[in-house]
């Protein structure tokens, strides 16, 4: 935790925060959880750092473990019961074990599927992972990946003239202002109008796909896009280019790098700890003088500027234009890797990998195992279901739980 | 094959006001369902996959066996079970409402799609309309005022759950379970059955909604048949405050909205369809803001509801 | 030679998966289907993979199939996939939207592998050697269901439900409507445009809008007309179907309709891969079209409804599109604003590619663009 700050409020802050992880067995606190317990209000001295930092440190071991165990646990589940599911419909399961490994994770070939399909997932989720810490549950990914598509694919046509790397460079930032925007435009109806911020943000993310298809289908369209409308074209050469010769765009390595920037913001900056604060008791936050307001509508911008640059990224990298196509599911996805993940920014990045893992192996159980479409969505439920259900299994085994001082 | 005399402008109105009532039932259903899950503290934003679910088996069921009330009971009861699946899961501790609902919209629509795919060919027989306007000469009137017993019985349910809250003590139990889950605990109420319960009946509601929409309008089961009501009705819930009858008037209104873009065309009004189309969504953001504010919780709202407890 | 090539391709590729349930034998085509939605909506995905199921019975073939591809990478990972686990030799990505940039980027990766895309428009040097385009004159079909809506209908009002205004709907709607008017001038056809290829309530919503307004003949562009079809039947008014015969589900109000026949393109692209040919060496031609003569797509049989004077007028229109003497588009043509847009004395066969870019509504048709 960051020992930035310097008012006796904060440090209380900090205090009454560190006592409070002290009583619970997970460094992280998702606020909204069914923890019924806050930490105090009234500020308390800093706890010594004697017996219980040895507590402490024993304490991380398993509670590592556990955090990996018990996810592992459950995939190992719903693959099994994903089994039964083919077994009853006259699939060979150890067949199936077998293609989706081999479409997923066996070779370099299809570990490239994968991570291009965890992707958009990665930033996605963050849009999530970020405003959650302060208690706050976002679900307007889809609708800032779509904005932020648009507007970068605008920006990207309104400079004809400017070098590839300087098109790129205005193409992020526009997708990342945004969708920036338009998630703090949550955020902001939440601060200045108590409007409810799940609602709003799956409100706007129908408003965003309509503006998406009025303006494709209309002042934006190019002629020439006959069949799918579509703007203009970004040139070929200004377009993101693969990561040396795989079939990886440059979008999975800022994915990563946004993925541990936040965590880093979240775990290791005074605005993190800010968010965390506001996140854990709000009142007690307005009544240390934390600037609610502010941090929330900053913090919303950046989760907005997440998604937002995942649609420059679809744009730039993989369709060449803004058309309907931006619509795909991603920011939905996102939510759900961003709740897998327990809002931990690098959890993300294994979960999106996983569920990249999921979405690439669709294919091979229709083409050779003649399952029907629909068996991937049955996949991936029964995968979100049982790994849901296994976060309610922390804690239960004393195994993983502190030896007692 | 009689021959229809022409609305003319006179379409409009009448499409918006039969289109409330056709396009509204599924919401009503839907919205009144989410309106008792919510009243008990719980969020259900699964009810899409309870809607995909409801509409295949009723209308599966009503192929095989031909009768269509079969079908419908068929759908409350897939929406049950689907109900109970969300209502176990997301009150084991540490698991958060909207991550179960979004994970159960893709489990429900996977196995509505996986079993529903021997029934996209076939025709099954459908609910029966009551015409309200048979009287009247002209045809388009007639169909327009064609209404299904199940908007009826949605409205009944409306009305019955407006009292149920107000005047029962099962009522008054749900309630404190949503307000105060504490304090019901300390009564000696079971919260979790409360819940439990509640959420089961709420997506038997949102099964019901499923089969109207393949058994009566638009009366197929296609994979594509829902139009997000399951999403919406937990916006039209706080649309109307939480109160079962306020969902009544607002489903109408969400169903009239939906004809609006299309019979606008109708009478040659065709530019800007996209935003037209989403006048449902830009409507309730609108309403909101205009109704809520920081000074005071949302009037109606329980207070357990989205902090999980 | 190329096709030893491809044998070669065919066997590596197997030799490095090794775990396909069913072995590939060195000598089969393995031809490989995607659609972009489910393979039974009981519409265009579906007349798609009825092609395919009836090119996979032929022997020598094996087809593999994929469904709800999106327009996305996904598709892009797919076509991958199809060549490198399952050894496909040709490819047939069958919605628009996989043309660009998806097809022509895993073209240029995998030369010997062809790519038939369908509707796309090819153009020679521009994009790859090995991708080629494959379309049907449906329109044909709608201009002959046209005739037959007209004089069925009693208002003289038909009205046709569409997805998006884009110009393979366009040439649909304007056919239809040309046709009806070739017999009955005073028609009128009125369109709604639904945003969208799948909207279930909002096609039922558009189909009695277009009812109120006094239509009694609706027909459609749209992903799976099955709403539209049983709507127009449950009000008591005639229809005519769309990609598949819907006849089953309206018995009584169900005219004609435009069919695709699929099977007939797609086994005549297995011959030719069979034997060898290819679109690298130009033996099979980048551009594939055809109407109701090459047997591209055909009319629905007649419902009990069709007077026999509609019959005839049928017969008669189709017997010159046999022939190749009918041409639908002639000048001198206005559009519905008023505006020419095929100048006098112009002539537009059917293989025009200027038809293809269409982007007006014939004068007769109520609805705009916008």
């Amino acid at each position: 935790m960051g020992t930035h700050g310097t008012s006796p409020a904060e440090l209380g802050l900090q205090a009454a925060c560190r006592s409070s992880l002290a009583a619970t067995n997970h460094e992280t606190k998702d606020p909204g959880m069914s923890d019924t317990q806050s930490p105090s209000v009234a500020p308390v001295a800093a706890t010594n750092v004697g017996p219980g930092s040895r507590v402490r440190r024993s304490y991380r071991w398993r509670g590592k473990l556990e955090a990996v165990a018990i996810p592992t646990a459950a995939i190992i589940v719903s693959v099994l019961l994903f089994g039964i599911f083919c077994a009853i419909n006259g699939a060979n399961p150890l067949a199936v074990y077998a293609s989706i490994h081999k479409a997923a994770f066996a070779n370099w070939y299809a570990w490239q599927e994968t991570l291009v399909r965890a992707a958009p997932l990665m930033l996605c989720a963050l849009c999530t992972a970020i405003p959650i810490r302060l208690g706050l549950v976002i679900i307007g990914n889809e609708g800032a990946l779509v904005i932020g598509g648009l507007c970068a694919t605008a920006a990207g046509l309104a400079v004809p003239h400017a070098s590839p790397l300087a098109t790129q460079i205005v193409m992020a930032a526009a997708g990342m202002l945004c969708g920036g925007l338009w998630i703090m435009t949550v955020g902001a109806l939440k601060h200045f109008r108590g409007v409810n911020e799940t609602i709003s943000g799956l409100l706007m993310n129908y408003i965003a796909i309509a503006i998406l298809n009025q303006m494709v289908n209309g002042p934006m369209r190019d002629p020439s896009s006959l069949n799918k409308p579509s703007s203009f074209p970004i040139p070929d050469e200004k377009m993101l280019q693969p990561i040396g010769n795989s079939s990886i765009h440059w979008g999975l390595v800022y994915g990563i790098v946004a993925c541990v920037l936040v965590w880093f913001l979240v775990h290791h900056t005074t605005f993190g700890f800010k968010m965390r604060t506001i996140g854990g008791n709000i009142r007690a936050a307005r009544i240390a003088g934390l600037p609610v307001g502010a941090v929330m509508l900053i913090a919303c911008f950046i989760a907005g500027a997440m998604p937002g640059l995942a649609g420059m990224v679809e744009v730039a990298a993989v369709n060449g234009s803004a058309n309907e196509s931006l619509n795909a599911w991603y920011g939905n996805s996102g939510i759900l890797v961003a709740f897998l993940a327990r809002q931990n920014a690098l959890a993300v990045i294994i979960v999106s990998i996983l569920l990249g893992g999921l979405l690439a192996s669709g294919g091979i159980l229709q083409r050779v195992h003649h399952l029907p479409d629909a068996t991937t969505l049955v996949f991936q439920g029964l995968v979100f279901v049982v790994i849901l259900f296994s976060e309610s299994l922390y804690g239960r085994w004393k195994f993983f739980q502190e030896k007692s001082t | 094959m009689s021959a229809n005399e022409s609305l003319g402008l006179w379409g409009v109105p009448i499409a918006v006001l039969a289109s409330a009532v056709r396009g509204g039932t599924p919401f009503l259903f839907v919205s009144v369902g989410e309106c008792l899950t919510e009243k008990s503290g719980k969020i259900n934003l699964g009810l899409e996959g309870v809607l995909l679910m409801g509409a295949m088996s009723a209308y599966a069921i009503s192929y095989r066996t031909g009768s269509p009330w079969a079908g419908v009971a068929a759908a409350g009861c897939a929406g049950m079970l689907l109900g109970a699946i969300h209502a176990w899961l997301s009150q084991r501790p540490k698991v958060n409402d909207i991550a179960v609902g979004i994970a159960m919209i893709v489990f429900g629509s996977g196995l509505a799609f996986f079993l529903g795919k021997p029934y996209i060919q076939p025709l099954a027989p459908q609910l029966p309309g009551i015409g309200f306007a048979n009287w009247c000469g002209n045809p388009s009137i007639r169909s327009a005022f064609k209404i299904c017993p199940l908007f009826f019985l949605g409205a009944a349910v409306a009305f019955a759950m407006q009292w149920f809250f107000k005047s029962t003590r099962w009522g008054l139990y749900i309630r404190a379970v949503g307000d105060k889950p504490d304090a019901a605990r300390a009564m000696g109420i079971s919260v979790v059955k409360v819940r439990t319960l509640s959420i089961m009946a709420g997506s038997f509601l949102a099964g019901i909604g499923g089969a109207y929409l393949s058994l009566f309008y638009p009366g197929s089961w296609t994979e594509r048949i829902s139009g997000g009501q399951g999403i919406m009705a937990v916006a039209l819930v706080i649309f109307s405050r939480w109160n079962p009858v306020q969902c009544l008037w607002a489903s109408l209104l969400f169903g009239g909205a939906q004809a609006l873009g299309p019979a606008l065309q109708g009478v040659g009004v065709s530019s800007y369809y996209y935003l037209f189309n989403a006048s449902p969504y830009i409507l309730t953001l609108l309403v909101m803001i205009v109704t809520c504010s920081t000074k005071r919780t949302l009037a109606g709202a329980p207070g357990a509801l989205g902090s999980g407890t | 030679m190329k096709y030893s090539f491809s044998s070669l391709f065919i066997t590596a590729a197997c030799a490095f998966t090794g775990l396909l349930s069913s072995p590939v034998k060195a000598d089969d085509t393995t031809m490989g289907f995607i659609y972009v939605g489910p393979k039974d909506d009981y519409g265009y995905n579906q007349a798609h993979a009825e092609g395919a199921a009836g090119v996979g019975k032929m022997p020598g073939v094996k087809v593999v199939e994929e469904a709800s591809v999106p327009e996305t990478i996904a598709v892009q990972e797919t076509m991958k996939d199809m060549i490198v686990q399952d050894g496909a030799s040709a490819l047939f990505p069958t919605s628009f939207g996989y043309f660009d940039p998806h097809i022509l980027k895993i073209a240029k990766q995998f030369p010997s592998v062809q790519f038939f895309h369908c509707g796309g428009m090819y153009v020679e040097g521009k994009h790859p050697k090995n991708v080629g385009s494959y379309f049907g004159y449906i329109d044909e079909a709608e201009y002959i269901s046209g005739i037959v809506a007209a004089y069925t209908s009693k208002t003289h009002k038909l009205g046709f439900i569409a997805a998006k205004p884009i110009p393979q709907v366009l040439r649909n709607i304007n056919s239809f409507t040309l046709g009806a008017r070739s017999v009955k001038p005073e028609t009128t056809v009125q369109v709604i445009f639904t945003g969208d290829w799948s909207m279930p309530v909002k096609e039922a919503e558009s189909a009695n809008s277009l009812i109120d307004q006094g239509v009694d003949v609706l027909t459609c562009h749209v992903d799976s007309p099955k709403v539209i079809i049983e709507t127009a039947e449950k009000r008591g008014i005639y229809c005519c179907g769309y990609h598949a015969s819907q006849a089953a589900i309206a018995p009584k109000g169900y005219l004609t309709g435009a069919e695709w026949d699929w099977t007939h393109v797609y086994s005549y692209y297995a011959e030719a891969v069979k034997a060898g040919k290819t679109l690298m060496d130009g033996s099979i031609p980048h551009l594939v079209r055809g109407g109701l003569k090459e047997g591209f797509v055909k009319l629905s049989p007649y419902g009990s409804a069709v007077s026999d004077e509609a019959k005839a007028a049928a017969e008669a229109a189709k017997a010159k599109f046999m022939d190749g003497s009918m041409v639908v588009y002639k000048g001198e043509m206005k559009d519905n604003t008023g505006v020419v847009v095929i100048p006098a004395g112009t002539e537009m066969k059917q293989q025009d590619i200027n038809l293809e870019k269409m982007g007006w509504l014939v004068e007769g048709v109520i609805g705009s663009t916008k």
